[in-house]
């Protein structure tokens, strides 16, 4: 193999799972550790620089990094990442004067933004300190989209959304709040610079089946209904409701109905338990408020007997997989029937874009979705920009905050003359060495052996009574000091000089992963064949150095390093240190 | 602080017969200098008894005084040690493998332990053929007393005070070859490939097992004008025979053309393969090793691999008849034959 390319920074990024899996590179391990030093304010900043809503996103991020936390593959559980970064939010002071200034004397330049959800904002965050100035459009009375429409205040209480889009508001985006978006013509008849599109995925699908006309107001659909809860037009549900599918929106419906009367929840759901969409943890939490579950069941027809309604009709299925797809076959015994009052349906949510003329340039895929640059942002008219759920189809917050940290880095570059909105830089590094002395490093290089701590929840009577109440408490210091020491600070990375090395292979040795090898070079399947633990399987990339004085080579494989430090600590000539990497992903400068 | 070893390790470790890892055959935590060679004796170590299965406890680890003899706390740490006295290792050794044959006897030793001090107890063991291995680790320097030059080390070699070495060197391995171990190798703890195989067919060997491993010591003995360097050894090492290990248990696969390989089998079935010698020395046949052992020398080349096995020599348990129980597993009736017995043994005296 060639020497690995160090200067690039993918190598070193991809050993930070965590922040490689965040689509907005969050720089977790920088975070975690500012927590450990109880640097809760700067905490609080390093998560804010890059993902705009710290404290909406520690209680409900899809967190893409856990699943990639290395912690998993070494012990049992990922670090709480997603919980420890409510805890810095928590414990946060003042931030006022860390804030971005916002210039007085404006570019000249006029941004419309579309939809008042994490997309937009987090582009008003990033061009308004650049002297933009920003228009927001959105049809409900207040911003925040679907961060406050659909997910319930029991898991994101109100005072969290409020204080984190009014940091953004507050830099001076002009509010056009209240009024449904009928017409991007009318848009760009105002003469912006250009036109952010962030309207999301708002249309919750509907389930149409036999009966569905006579059912009337039992069946609903299940977003529309929580946004109902949201702006308290509904406050109460019948007894028995059943809630159809089986993602998060779902498992918000049920807890929602529990709060609000109901005593008989169930979410029926046509997968089976293991593969529902949900993410495994919301899945807990509703089995945990006592909703039941029930896998394997396709709706057939609502059920209306002598205008009536009775409930719905299932065909009980069992999952089959043909060539990696997936097929429900149905097991051929009696339908069943559910009773119940009330159905909400959560099968899913589409974009939707009439109010999108067909002759202002913007071209239409198949799927009636628009042709959006998954680099730039851009849409087919240069103007028009597009991000979160409405640029390639529904996704989660963390996802919409990235696609507006790149759609504002595109817009500036498309707006500032000189500049190519298609040239995409790869992002910036700094690479520092943490050695302080003999045997100090200024990171946390004991391993902690502690299992992954549980969030403390209040009673599940207290939290039934109020819809408000906020389920989770959140850690306290104690717990988040605990949970934080867990991490592994895989940003400090490994960094081999081969140039020093005396192959006297104390690293080799004293490697607790048996990580680093010295061996003939070959090609990569024959390294990994030849390790001292193979890596056949692994997808983790090998860090390989240059040919040594014995014609070997230093052949690391990245996959469960701890990053404890310890062949830099065996090293005698410094051939090994251990240095910081801070990755920052490309930003509107 | 780093200096803790996290007890966590590669989800996909090997596994041998007993169900261990390699990090079950650990020490602690070492304190020698950062990179000394002693380390990696250690880890070869723990490599070839985890590779051959043998449970911890059925191991004796002994050393002297030095750096070499501070280093066994850094491997095995299930298996019964003793730190002796300087040089003295060899006659606690010794007492302790008459009171149990059952034990592997691992010595532990360097320049000074051996070539200085030790040095007339190394002549009697190795003589008396005892049943064990002894490593010496090499670095031609006291490392532990800031760098005197060893007896090992060579003359016009200089300290990195720069003072030349006056006297002329005590090889080890050919002194044991001379004094008749039955087992003699030299190695270079920079090479674990070369190591493992042979630590594993010094221990599985019944009698006195020698490898002088060359172990570089970072600290007082890796500079330019030093003929222990880690560089200066790679550079002049020649690799002789090329050994494989092959346990009883595992068939023989790997095949060699005739002339080109050579097993020597050992008392407990497992077999020594040497191969791809161009040396043209016989490792059976003691003077053909000497002689070849001197040329190298004369060229300023150091032989290493295995120089010389020959495993149909009695040990020392063989020619004292002394029994396979340990003497603590002994009855009362096994060591008090008896008044009669008694009677007829003093009888024969008078």
């Amino acid at each position: 193999m060639k020497p690995t390319n160090t200067i690039d920074p993918t190598h070193f990024h991809k050993v930070v799972d965590c922040q490689y899996a965040c689509p907005a590179h969050t720089p977790v391990p920088e975070y975690i550790r500012l927590i450990m030093a109880r640097r809760y304010t700067d905490s609080y900043m390093v998560n804010w620089e890059a993902n705009v809503f710290p404290g909406i996103l520690g209680r409900v991020c899809d967190r893409p990094c856990e699943p990639a936390c290395r912690r998993q593959r070494v012990e049992e559980k990922p670090v709480a990442i997603c919980r420890l970064k409510r805890v810095a939010a928590d414990n946060k002071g003042d931030i006022q004067d860390r804030l971005p200034k916002i210039p007085t004397k404006k570019n000249g330049k006029r941004i419309a933004l579309l939809g008042a959800g994490p997309a937009s904002l987090t582009v008003a965050r990033d061009l308004m300190p650049l002297g933009y100035e920003t228009t927001l459009f959105e049809r409900d009375e207040m911003a925040g989209g679907m961060m406050r429409s659909q997910i319930p205040s029991f898991r994101l209480p109100e005072e969290v959304i409020n204080s984190e889009v009014d940091i953004v508001l507050n830099m001076g985006v002009e509010p056009r709040f209240g009024k449904e978006i009928t017409s991007l013509k009318a848009i760009l008849d105002e003469d912006f610079d250009a036109v952010f599109v962030g309207t999301g995925a708002p249309n919750g699908r509907p389930l149409d089946l036999p009966g569905l006309k006579e059912a009337g107001d039992h069946v609903k659909i299940g977003i529309n209904w929580l946004a109902s809860v949201t702006f308290e037009h509904i406050d109460e549900a019948p007894k028995r409701v059943v809630v159809l599918g089986g993602g998060n929106t779902a498992m918000d419906c049920t807890r929602t109905a529990l709060r609000l009367g109901a005593t008989d929840v169930k979410a029926i759901v046509r997968s089976s338990y293991d593969e529902m969409k949900s993410s495994p943890w919301e899945r807990e939490d509703a089995v945990a408020e006592e909703i039941s579950i029930i896998p394997n069941h396709t709706p057939l027809s609502y059920v209306v007997e002598n205008d009536k309604f009775i409930g719905v009709e299932f065909d009980r299925v069992e999952t089959h997989w043909d060539k990696g797809k997936r097929r429900l076959v149905s097991t051929g015994e009696k339908p069943v029937l559910v009773e119940c009052d009330l159905v909400l349906v959560a099968v899913g949510q589409d974009v939707s874009l009439p109010w999108i003329e067909r002759d202002v340039g913007i071209q239409f895929d198949d799927w009636d979705m628009a042709v959006v640059n998954r680099d730039t942002f851009q849409s087919t008219n240069e103007k028009v920009f597009f991000g979160g759920d409405v640029a390639f189809g529904p996704e989660n917050i963390i996802m919409a905050v990235a696609h507006g940290h790149q759609a504002a880095a595109s817009i500036h570059r498309y707006l500032t003359d000189g500049r190519d909105v298609n040239d995409v830089p790869i992002g910036d590094y700094t690479l520092t060495s943490q050695k302080m002395g003999i045997h100090e490093w200024s990171y946390q290089t004991a391993i902690s052996d502690e299992k992954r701590n549980v969030v403390p929840i209040i009673n599940l009577e207290e939290a039934l009574e109020d819809i408000t109440a906020e389920v989770e408490l959140g850690f306290d210091e104690k717990l988040a000091l605990s949970e934080a020491a867990r991490c592994l600070s895989c940003d400090v990375q490994t960094v081999f000089a081969e140039d020093l090395c005396i192959e006297c292979v104390a690293c080799e040795d004293i490697c607790p992963m048996d990580c680093i090898n010295f061996v003939l070079n070959g090609d990569e399947d024959d390294l990994r064949s030849r390790l001292i633990v193979p890596a056949d399987e692994s997808e983790r990339d090998l860090y390989v150095s240059g040919q040594l004085k014995s014609h070997k080579v230093m052949v690391k494989d990245e996959d469960v390093c701890l990053h404890c430090g310890l062949c830099a600590e065996r090293c005698p000539t410094g051939a090994w240190d251990m240095q910081k990497f801070l990755f920052h992903a490309d930003r509107a400068t | 602080m780093s200096f803790l070893k996290s007890k966590f390790h590669h989800p996909r470790l090997a596994r041998n017969e007993l169900g261990l890892t390699h990090r079950d055959y650990e020490g602690s935590l070492s304190t020698l200098c950062a990179g000394c060679g002693h380390d990696a004796v250690g880890a070869a170590l723990v490599q070839a008894v985890f590779e051959l299965s043998i449970p911890a406890h059925k191991i004796a680890k002994l050393s002297g005084i030095g750096c070499s003899s501070k280093a066994p706390t850094y491997f095995l740490d299930q298996s019964h040690g003793f730190n002796t006295v300087h040089g003295r290792m060899p006659s606690v050794a010794s007492g302790a493998s008459m009171a149990n044959r059952s034990l592997k006897y691992i010595g532990m030793s360097g320049d000074g332990d051996t070539a200085s001090i030790g040095l007339g107890q190394f002549a009697h063991v190795v003589r008396r053929r005892l049943d064990m291995t002894y490593i010496v680790a090499n670095n031609g320097v006291y490392g532990l007393t800031k760098g005197q030059m060893a007896a090992t080390a060579e003359r016009g070699s200089t300290t990195k005070k720069d003072n030349k070495v006056l006297w002329p060197d005590i090889d080890l391995v050919t002194m044991a070859l001379e004094l008749g171990a039955t087992f003699v190798a030299r190695s270079f703890s920079g090479d674990k490939e070369q190591m493992v195989p042979l630590l594993k067919a010094a221990i599985c060997h019944e009698g006195f097992a020698f490898i002088d491993i060359i172990s570089p010591c970072v600290t007082f003995n890796n500079h330019a004008t030093s003929t222990r360097s880690y560089d200066y050894v790679r550079d002049h090492i020649q690799e002789g025979l090329i050994a494989d290990f092959v346990p009883v248990t595992s068939e023989i696969t790997t095949s060699y053309d005739e002339g080109e390989s050579n097993d020597i089998c050992l008392h407990d079935g497992s077999v020594i393969r040497l191969h791809k010698g161009s040396n043209g020395f016989d490792a059976r046949d003691r003077l053909s090793s000497l002689d070849a052992i001197h040329k190298h020398r004369e060229n300023g080349e150091i032989l290493t691999g295995l120089l010389y096995c020959d495993p149909t020599y009695r040990d020392m348990h063989d020619i004292l008849n002394t029994t396979e129980t340990p003497l603590n597993s002994l009855n009362e009736n096994e060591l008090c034959p008896g008044a009669r017995t008694l009677n007829g043994i003093n009888n024969a005296f008078r």
